[in-house]
C-alpha cells in the first residue's frame, strides 16, 4: 500500500512539473521556432548528397538520401538538450540553491522541462515536414506501423542518453564553473560520428567501427534508419542505448554525489 | 560611424585588454580550446574527404581549392568567437536588463561600443587553423602568388567579415523589439554552416538562396576563388558593392531602432 501511495503521489509530482514546465515553454514559442529552424542542418546536407557524384559510388538513391536526412531532421528536433547551460546559469547564479532544499532531485526538473520543450516543438516539427512534402511530393513516405513503434521507443531513449551524457558534463559545474566551453567540445563527436553530416554508410569501416562504440550514432543515426525504413541492427541498437544508458546514469550519480559535497553555493 | 575620433585606438585598446585580463581568469578554457580546435580540424576534413571519390571533384572544386573555402570557413567561425559572439550576445542583455542606457550616455559612438567592447581570445586557435588550412589548399592548388592576387583576396576577405558581422548586428538590434533573439543568432550560425562547401555544390535551388537571400557564396566561395584567381571583376565590385551596403544598412537600422528603445523598468 505504501509504495502505491509513493507511486501516485510522485506521479503528481511529476505531472505538476510538467504542465508547469509546459506553461513556461509556451510563453517562449517565438524563440522554440527559431530553435527548430536552427535544425536545418540535415537538410543542408540532403542538399549537398544528392547533388554530390559520389553517393552513387556508396549506392545511395536520392530517395534513400531524403529519407536518411528527413528522419535525422525529426530526430535532431527531438533530442535537443540545452542542460549544459541551464545548469551552469542556475550554478553561477545561485539558483541551485533552492532547488536542492525542495524533495526533488534537480534531475528530474530539468529533464521535464526538456519534455516539455519537446511537447512545444511537436506542432511547429509537424507544420516542416507537411509543407516540405507539399513542396516535394516525391519525398512522401509512410513508415510501417511496426517500424515506427520502435522508432517512438529508440527516440524517447536516444534523447535520454543524450540527456544523460550532457547531465553527467553538468557535473563539471561543481568544480570549474564554467561547462558551456565542454559543452562546446560534446558538439564535435556528435556533430561528426552521429550521421548527422554524413550516413555512417559512407565512412571507411575502421571510422565507422570506431564511431559504432561510441554512444553518437545511437543517438541520431539508429533512430533516424528506424524511421526512413533502411537496413539497421535493431536488437543491437536498442542494446547499445540500453547499456550506455545504464553506465551514463550510474556515472552520474556518483559524479552528483561526489560534486554536491564540493558545491558552494554561489551567490547565497 | 567611423569617425576619427583621436581617442578612438587608445579606447579599444583599453578595452581588449581588460576583457582579455578577465578572460585568463579561465586558464582550464584553454585545452579544452586546443582539443575541439584539433576535433574541428579532424572531424571537417574527414567529412569534406568523404564527398572525394576517384573523380576529385564536388561541384567543380577539386580537394585542394575545397581546402581552401573550409580554411575560411574555420577562419570565420575563429572571428565569430573572438568578436561577433561576445559583443553581440551583449547587446540583447543590455536590452533586458535595461543597461543600454550606460552605453548610450557614454560620449562614443554605441555602435563602435556595442561591436568592440569585449575581445574574446578564444578564437585565435581557430583562426590559426583556418589561416593553416588556407594556406595549405593554396599551396597545393598550385595557384600562382602576385601582389594583385594578395590584394584582392585580402580586400574579399574583409568584405567577408563584413558582411558577416553586419548579419549578426542586424539580428542583434532587432533586440530594442523582441528583446531576446539570442536564438535567431544561433539559427544564423547553423545556416552559415553551409559556407563549408563551395556553393556550387548545392542543388540550384539552394544555391539561390545561399546567394541571394542568406549571402553565403560572398562569405566563403567568392573569397576562396579571390585566392584562386578565379574571381572575375565583376564579382569582386559586386561582393564589395554588397559589403559596404550592408555597413551602411546597419548604422542606419540600428539608429531607426534605437529610436524605440524605450528602457526597461523606466
Amino acid at each position: 500500500m505504501k509504495i502505491i501511495n509513493r507511486l501516485i503521489s510522485n506521479i503528481r509530482v511529476a505531472r505538476a512539473l510538467l504542465i508547469t514546465q509546459y506553461a513556461l515553454m509556451i510563453e517562449y514559442r517565438a524563440e522554440i521556432i527559431l530553435w527548430a529552424i536552427s535544425g536545418l542542418l540535415p537538410l543542408i546536407m540532403l542538399g549537398i548528397w544528392q547533388e554530390a557524384g559520389i553517393s552513387k559510388t556508396f549506392g545511395f538513391s536520392n530517395e534513400w538520401l531524403a529519407r536518411y536526412f528527413v528522419s535525422a531532421f525529426v530526430v535532431r528536433q527531438f533530442t535537443a538538450v540545452w542542460v549544459m547551460v541551464s545548469f551552469e546559469e542556475d550554478n553561477l547564479e545561485g539558483r541551485l540553491s533552492p532547488y536542492l532544499l525542495q524533495p526533488i532531485m534537480p534531475f528530474w526538473r530539468y529533464f521535464i522541462s526538456h519534455i516539455a520543450e519537446q511537447l512545444t516543438r511537436l506542432p511547429i516539427v509537424i507544420i516542416f515536414i507537411v509543407s516540405l512534402f507539399a513542396l516535394k511530393t516525391n519525398l512522401i513516405w509512410i513508415p510501417d506501423i511496426f517500424r515506427t513503434a520502435l522508432f517512438l521507443v529508440a527516440l524517447f531513449l536516444s534523447f535520454t542518453v543524450r540527456f544523460l551524457l550532457h547531465w553527467l558534463f553538468s557535473m563539471v559545474c561543481f568544480w570549474n564553473d564554467r561547462a558551456s566551453a565542454i559543452e562546446r567540445l560534446l558538439l564535435l563527436p556528435y556533430l561528426f560520428l552521429s550521421g548527422l553530416v554524413a550516413p555512417l554508410d559512407s565512412f571507411p569501416a575502421s571510422i565507422r567501427s570506431f564511431a559504432m562504440v561510441t554512444p553518437f550514432p545511437y543517438i541520431l543515426s539508429f533512430p533516424s534508419k528506424l524511421l526512413a525504413g533502411h537496413d539497421v541492427n535493431i536488437l543491437g541498437g536498442f542494446l547499445a542505448l540500453f547499456l550506455w544508458g545504464t553506465t551514463l546514469l550510474l556515472l552520474s550519480y556518483i559524479f552528483w554525489k561526489k560534486g554536491i559535497k564540493n558545491y558552494s553555493a554561489m551567490g547565497a | 560611424m567611423f569617425n576619427k575620433k583621436p581617442h578612438f585606438v587608445r579606447i579599444v585598446s583599453s578595452f581588449w585588454a581588460s576583457s582579455i585580463a578577465s578572460e585568463l581568469e579561465y586558464r582550464f578554457n584553454i585545452i579544452i580550446e586546443i582539443l575541439s580546435v584539433i576535433g574541428n580540424l579532424a572531424g571537417s576534413l574527414f567529412t569534406l574527404s568523404l564527398f572525394y571519390g576517384p573523380n576529385n571533384n564536388l561541384g567543380g572544386w577539386n580537394w585542394y581549392s575545397s581546402i581552401v573555402i573550409l580554411g575560411i570557413y574555420t577562419f570565420l567561425e575563429g572571428f565569430t568567437t573572438t568578436f561577433l559572439q561576445p559583443n553581440l550576445s551583449r547587446i540583447v542583455r543590455h536590452v533586458q536588463n535595461g543597461t543600454l542606457d550606460f552605453v548610450l550616455l557614454k560620449p562614443v559612438d554605441s555602435q563602435l561600443w556595442l561591436s568592440l567592447r569585449i575581445f574574446s581570445p578564444w578564437g585565435i586557435p581557430t583562426m590559426l587553423s583556418g589561416l593553416i588550412l588556407i594556406s595549405f589548399g593554396l599551396n597545393f592548388s598550385n595557384s600562382e602568388i602576385s601582389i594583385k592576387i594578395i590584394l584582392i583576396s585580402s580586400l574579399m576577405l574583409i568584405s567577408s567579415l563584413l558582411i558577416l558581422y553586419s548579419l549578426w548586428f542586424l539580428i542583434a538590434s532587432t533586440s530594442i523589439w523582441f528583446v531576446r533573439v539570442w536564438n535567431a543568432n544561433e539559427v544564423l550560425r547553423s545556416t552559415l554552416v553551409a559556407g563549408r562547401y563551395p556553393i556550387t555544390a548545392y542543388p540550384d535551388s539552394l544555391r539561390k538562396v545561399f546567394t541571394f537571400i542568406v549571402p553565403i557564396a560572398f562569405l566563403t566561395t567568392f573569397p576562396a576563388e579571390a585566392m584562386l584567381n578565379l574571381l572575375s571583376l565583376k564579382y569582386i565590385l559586386f561582393s564589395l558593392l554588397i559589403s559596404l551596403s550592408f555597413l551602411y544598412i546597419t548604422t542606419k537600422f540600428w539608429n531607426y531602432a534605437l529610436r524605440f528603445y524605450t528602457s526597461a523598468s523606466s
